[in-house]
């Protein structure tokens, strides 16, 4: 047996260390960006860590959140679903339209046919093997067809009387903060329920771990015995009712039904998914870090109006998206370096 | 038995198999042909030139951009960031024109006004291949980039407002009739023209083919997939700047909003009734793919159906088509 020489060993030692810190890079560099922005935001902006700016952060980008957990799990199946920014502007018109009969039927319908948007898109996908890009952007154009057409091409109105208004209004809780209150928020509330089983479901169920296996190796869980067809189906199900739930949450928010609002949804998820180191290539993701892409995205918006508040540079709201896109292609040029030297 | 014998009873075998295959391969033509019987048929003056020609202009833009997505797409890849790029086209041009930028003779103004904005959007192409090619990002997040970042570029560069104009010799291109026919009409039937012979007689073609059918076979057998792959980019993203430029043309403004909105889902829609896929690609397929998607919206709103059942309709029929060709 050949003797190793101490340099050796600790040039072997330092390979590894190097490669470890590639992939802490990889799987918690979305999660150092965003304690560095909130920290450059803190030290810059009077009001940022405010009670009332977390609160309005949060509550604004709970939607974006229930988008980007679905997607996650579809991700995470190899698949993509587009349809999601069309069924959350149908879900905010059904929600405006039931709004005069109470919170139950405005919360439930809306979600409800979210759920028949998603199957519709699961059962296309699985049983009659349409390449999922294709069959979500089909009902994508459905969906905003319908929504157009519920909504007789203009906004509904919510009605004000009844309660469904006071999910947008309620808090939960609130934190006394400087600068208001931080209030949990119902939006936010749904947002945290919904990781929080998200994590459950992925972590520690039978589902999670079959999601992961069909989107490892599809062919390799067929011959396992697992149902794939149900799994693929599942999540699209469930990434249809997270949009509708977004969709609710919209009507809320705005008290209107707005038929086309949502639009480019689909990919503002899709990046912060990507942001936050989902592979598309499916088999492996973290709802936590979808979660941090969300705010690490949101965020950006957030600086821009401190930054123009300011009153130094101005740069009109076009520049977000500018900074978003500048912002993924940082991120996926240095995943894919990353992930290349872990290899 | 003899061979002769084998040879017939093979032929009888294939037949019902080849009466199908003829469904499938015709599929889209047959669509087609029916949209347009029926048209004749049942709406008023759809044979007059007026009708004819609004049709023929709404669908050159489609037609152009989906040509060059049909490449992408039979590569393996796909363009998000088309519509985008036609955004950023069409907002440079008027910069250009109304010499905003630096006073421009008007001659040289309208030329330059033609090549720049179209050679950005093949350099924005480029760095969508640079993605997909060196740094081996999928096409979809790749094109996402563009696709996000695009459209604030344009609305930056125009701070979000509506650049009005009147500039006959750059409108020739979207307002232009020689002989009657729209000049986009006839540009979109070169373009069609030469991407087939390209596809059909070159070695480039072959290469596209290759890469999209197999690209680890296609890179053993000697084809430099990296380069090929980016080209099609590039020209993906040189057909969407050219449109761009028709779609300013048409309206006499430039709205950084809205040029371009949406057409990637046209564009690929139109390339998959067609029925092109990785390593298989028909360019008169995606003319056609493009001819269903406007008639099937003509239609529909020449017969009072709203603008939003029609988007239902189209895409139900869009999943209809795919699956008939998936089939094959």
């Amino acid at each position: 047996m050949a003797t190793t020489s101490p340099t050796e060993l600790r040039a072997g030692q330092q390979a590894t260390g190097r490669v470890r810190i590639a992939a802490l890079l990889q799987r918690q560099g979305a999660l150092i960006a965003l304690v560095l922005l909130v920290l450059f935001g803190a030290l810059r902006y009077e009001g940022f860590l405010g009670g009332y700016n977390i609160t309005e952060v949060l509550r604004y980008n709970s939607m974006f959140g229930l988008i980007a957990l679905g997607m996650t799990f579809v991700i995470m199946t190899g698949g993509i679903d587009l349809s999601v920014g069309g069924v959350a502007a149908l879900a905010s018109v059904l929600a405006a339209l039931l709004s005069p009969y109470g919170m139950l039927p405005a919360v439930v319908v809306p979600v409800l046919a979210g759920l028949l948007v998603g199957l519709l898109n699961g059962v296309v996908i699985a049983r009659l093997a349409i390449p999922p890009f294709i069959t979500t952007l089909a009902t994508l154009l459905a969906a905003r067809g319908m929504a157009l057409i519920l909504a007789n091409n203009a906004s509904v109105s919510v009605d004000s009387g009844a309660g469904f208004a006071s999910i947008s209004l309620g808090s939960v809780f609130s934190i006394p903060l400087p600068d208001g209150a931080f209030n949990v928020t119902i939006p936010l509330l749904v947002l945290l329920v919904a990781y929080a089983l998200g994590s459950l479901a992925l972590n520690y169920t039978r589902f999670g771990r079959h999601v992961l296996a069909v989107g490892g190796n599809e062919e390799a869980a067929r011959l396992m015995g697992l149902p794939v067809a149900r799994i693929k189906i599942s999540v699209y199900a469930i990434n249809g009712a997270l949009a509708a739930l977004a969709g609710v949450i919209l009507a809320a928010l705005t008290f209107t039904g707005l038929p086309t609002e949502g639009l480019g949804w689909e990919l503002s998820a899709i990046a912060a998914v990507v942001v936050g180191g989902t592979l598309l290539t499916g088999g492996m993701g973290s709802v936590g870090a979808t979660l941090v892409g969300v705010l690490l995205l949101g965020l950006i918006f957030n600086i821009l109006n401190f930054e123009n508040g300011r009153g130094v540079v101005s740069l009109s709201a076009y520049w977000q998206s500018v900074i978003r896109g500048v912002f993924l292609l940082v991120v996926i040029i240095l995943q894919n370096r990353l992930a290349g030297r872990r290899q | 038995m003899t061979n002769l014998d084998q040879a017939a009873s093979a032929r009888r075998l294939t037949l019902p198999g080849r009466l199908g295959s003829v469904g499938q391969a015709y599929g889209a033509l047959i669509a087609l042909i029916v949209l347009v019987l029926y048209n004749v048929l049942f709406t008023p003056n759809f044979l007059a030139a007026q009708t004819l020609n609004i049709n023929l202009t709404q669908v050159a833009t489609i037609v152009i951009v989906a040509t060059g997505m049909t490449l992408v797409i039979a590569t393996g890849g796909i363009d998000l960031s088309v519509g985008s790029l036609m955004a950023i086209s069409g907002a440079l041009a008027p910069i250009i024109f109304l010499g905003k930028l630096v006073p421009l003779n008007p001659l040289v103004g309208t030329a330059l006004a033609f090549i720049v904005p179209v050679l950005v959007a093949g350099l924005f192409g480029l760095f969508n291949g640079v993605l997909v090619t060196t740094f081996r990002i999928q096409p979809i997040v790749a094109t996402l980039v563009l696709f996000i970042a695009g459209r604030g570029i344009a609305q930056v560069v125009t701070n979000g407002n509506l650049q009005a104009f009147r500039n006959p010799g750059f409108q020739y291109i979207g307002l232009g009739r020689p002989l009657g026919i729209p000049f986009q009409a006839i540009l979109m039937l070169l373009i069609v023209a030469l991407v087939a012979w390209v596809m059909r007689t070159t070695v480039f073609g072959r290469y596209i083919l290759a890469t999209g059918g197999n690209e680890a076979a296609a890179r053993l057998a000697g084809v430099p997939v990296n380069q090929i792959k980016r080209m099609v980019y590039v020209i993906s993203g040189l057909l969407a700047g050219l449109a761009g430029l028709i779609v300013i043309a048409i309206n006499s403004s430039s709205d950084a909003n809205l040029v371009g909105l949406n057409m990637e889902l046209d564009a690929i829609a139109a390339v998959a009734v067609g029925g092109t896929t990785g390593g298989r690609v028909t360019i008169v397929g995606t003319l056609i793919g493009a001819l269903i998607i406007q008639l099937i919206r003509f239609t529909l709103l020449a017969q009072g159906v709203p603008f939003a059942v029609a988007q239902v309709i189209n895409a139900a029929i869009i999943l209809v088509a795919v699956y008939i060709q998936s089939q094959r």
